[in-house]
């Protein structure tokens, strides 16, 4: 409802005002245009997809690699924490033209810029999601004669997990900007150096356009997390809605 | 049921004491010279201020925690820091969201390892006497307070380790639920043969389900008194009414309530 009502709006002041369309075009042209260009966007749509996805699992992994050898290792938090919140400090922008100069233009620095971005929420949330686990429940758990190991497996893992999706929400929307900006900064193809290469011909329609595709991946890949969740941890949403009860 | 019985006790807690270091150089006294003893099948309950160590006692017993003195003996066995001789209630019912009642009460015999088959089938035996059958599928947070405590008591004495440690099960019930859960205890007392350790902050709930009960002093807990309860078994409700009942509660809040000799705290 929003917005489409702010959709509206943008029509209307556009059409009052005579605007250029090379300054702000209006909805309804950034959607013919795009239609016509359809080809070509989801050419580039599709390496975007599949950097996104890469570059997110490897940076899963890491997080989960991480998160439980801190989980495991008192010594190893201490060693690996100031690490962790060092390698947030380092700005992007300007080590991802570097990353383009040691890598070039393929795959790598793209997943290397998205692993960068997303592993930090993610492992973080992993942690401390570790760390949310009733204290009494290992207690419980070590007079059953558990050892650490299972104490893992059968309450911090699954403790652990709610936070994990809700650092996973948080995750995927910067892995697909994360994308688009490593792409922007220096591509063959994908929605960030199209989004470039558009701006530079002035076809600010086109730009807008993916711009749109991409709001619309995260949404996408938003929702997914959601699905997922549901589907991993069912008991989460029962026992939630259960308590509000 | 006396300590001159010949044969060695179920279990036997022996001249316990305990402090936790607060750093700095401090320590709290939490536990202070603690005996007492329960034999095979026989039921014990233990009094005390909140906060003067009974948690902490468990732990002990459980394993969970090191003594700074003493010992727990088995049948006359020292078995200090063992975990394999207590099953443990805690105070929380920690029944798992994420797992249905069945394989909360099957917990403990899963991580002791042996299939998960066998297990939940000996957990699921006693779904009937526990009053959850139906509910073996369920998830903890469709149930009542007192079921959830019904499957928290079942996921202990499934274990069939030696000695349970019950530690204010029914202390987070309304007192309707509550007296239910205590004619129920009761009940499924006398068609086992469990030795228990329960700990409550009821007189009355101490005294109509106990075989003795254990009162210990404010931080660092000490006992004050072991007072057998001579009440025939089956308990009825009815006797919460008796001559000797109101005896009985009367000693054992005097005793509570006696004006005590605390060691006050490193930190004052
Ligand atoms: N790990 C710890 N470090 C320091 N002090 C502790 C620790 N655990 C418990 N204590 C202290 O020891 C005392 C006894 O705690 P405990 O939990 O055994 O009491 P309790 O008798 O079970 O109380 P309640 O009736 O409220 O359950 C408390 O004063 C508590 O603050
Ligand atoms: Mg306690």
């Amino acid at each position: 409802m929003i917005v489409l009502a702010l959709l509206a709006t943008w029509q209307g002041a556009v059409a009052a005002g005579g605007v250029k369309p090379t300054v702000l075009p209006s909805p309804q042209r950034i959607v013919e245009q795009g239609w016509l260009a359809r080809g070509i966007i989801w050419a580039n749509t599709v390496p975007t997809l599949q950097e996104t996805f890469l570059g997110f699992a490897v940076s899963l992994t890491l997080a989960w690699v991480l998160a439980v050898a801190i989980d495991f290792s008192p010594w190893l938090r201490r060693a690996l924490m100031p690490l962790l919140v060092a390698s947030q400090t380092i700005p992007i922008i300007a080590i991802a033209p570097l990353m383009i100069i040691w890598f070039g233009f393929g795959l790598m620095p793209k997943i290397m810029v998205i692993a960068l971005v997303t592993f930090f929420p993610v492992t973080v949330g992993l942690i401390d999601g570790f760390n949310l686990t009733d204290r009494d429940a290992g207690n419980l758990l070590r007079s059953m004669g558990a050892n650490r190991w299972k104490q893992f497996v059968y309450v911090r893992l699954p403790s652990a997990l709610p936070s994990f999706f809700t650092a996973l929400r948080i995750g995927i929307a910067y892995a697909v900007t994360g994308a688009i900006f490593a792409e922007y900064i220096g591509a063959r193809e994908g929605l960030g150096i199209y989004m470039a290469t558009m701006k530079n011909s002035f076809r600010t329609d086109l730009v807008l356009a993916a711009v749109a595709v991409t709001a619309f991946l995260s949404v996408g890949l938003f929702l997914l997390t959601y699905a997922a969740e549901r589907l991993i941890i069912p008991w989460h949403s029962k026992e939630r809605r259960n308590r509000h009860v | 049921m006396s300590e001159t019985t010949a044969a060695a006790p179920r279990v036997e807690v022996r001249a316990i004491t305990k402090s936790f270091e607060l750093g700095h150089g401090q320590s709290r006294p939490v536990i202070n010279k603690v005996d007492f003893s329960a034999q095979q099948g026989e039921f014990l309950a233990i009094i005390g201020p909140s906060g003067c160590g009974k948690s902490t006692l468990f732990n002990i017993m459980a394993g969970l925690e090191k003594p700074r003195d003493g010992e727990i003996l088995v049948d006359g066995r020292p078995v200090t820091g063992e975990r394999e001789h207590f099953a443990y209630m805690p105070q929380k019912d920690l029944l798992f969201p994420w797992r249905t009642i069945l394989q909360n009460t099957a917990l403990g015999l899963e991580v002791r390892g042996g299939s998960k088959k066998t297990a939940r089938a000996s957990a699921a035996s006693l779904f009937p006497a526990f009053g959850l059958s139906g509910f073996e599928n369920s998830h903890p947070f469709e149930l009542s307070g007192g079921m959830r405590q019904r499957a928290a008591l079942l996921r202990t004495v499934v274990q069939a380790r030696d000695v349970l440690l019950l530690d204010e099960p029914f202390g987070a019930l309304d007192s309707l639920t509550r007296t239910d859960m205590q004619a129920w205890l009761q009940d499924v007392w006398s068609h086992n043969s469990w030795t228990a350790v329960l700990i409550t902050h009821d007189i009355r709930e101490a005294i109509y389900l106990a075989d003795r009960v254990v009162v210990l002093s404010p931080r660092p807990a000490s006992v004050r008194l072991n007072l057998p309860i001579d009440l025939p078994r089956p308990r009825q409700l009815s006797m919460m009414a008796s001559a000797r009942f109101a005896h009985y509660e009367l000693q054992l809040l005097e005793t509570l309530h006696r004006p005590g000799n605390p060691v006050p705290d490193g930190i004052g």
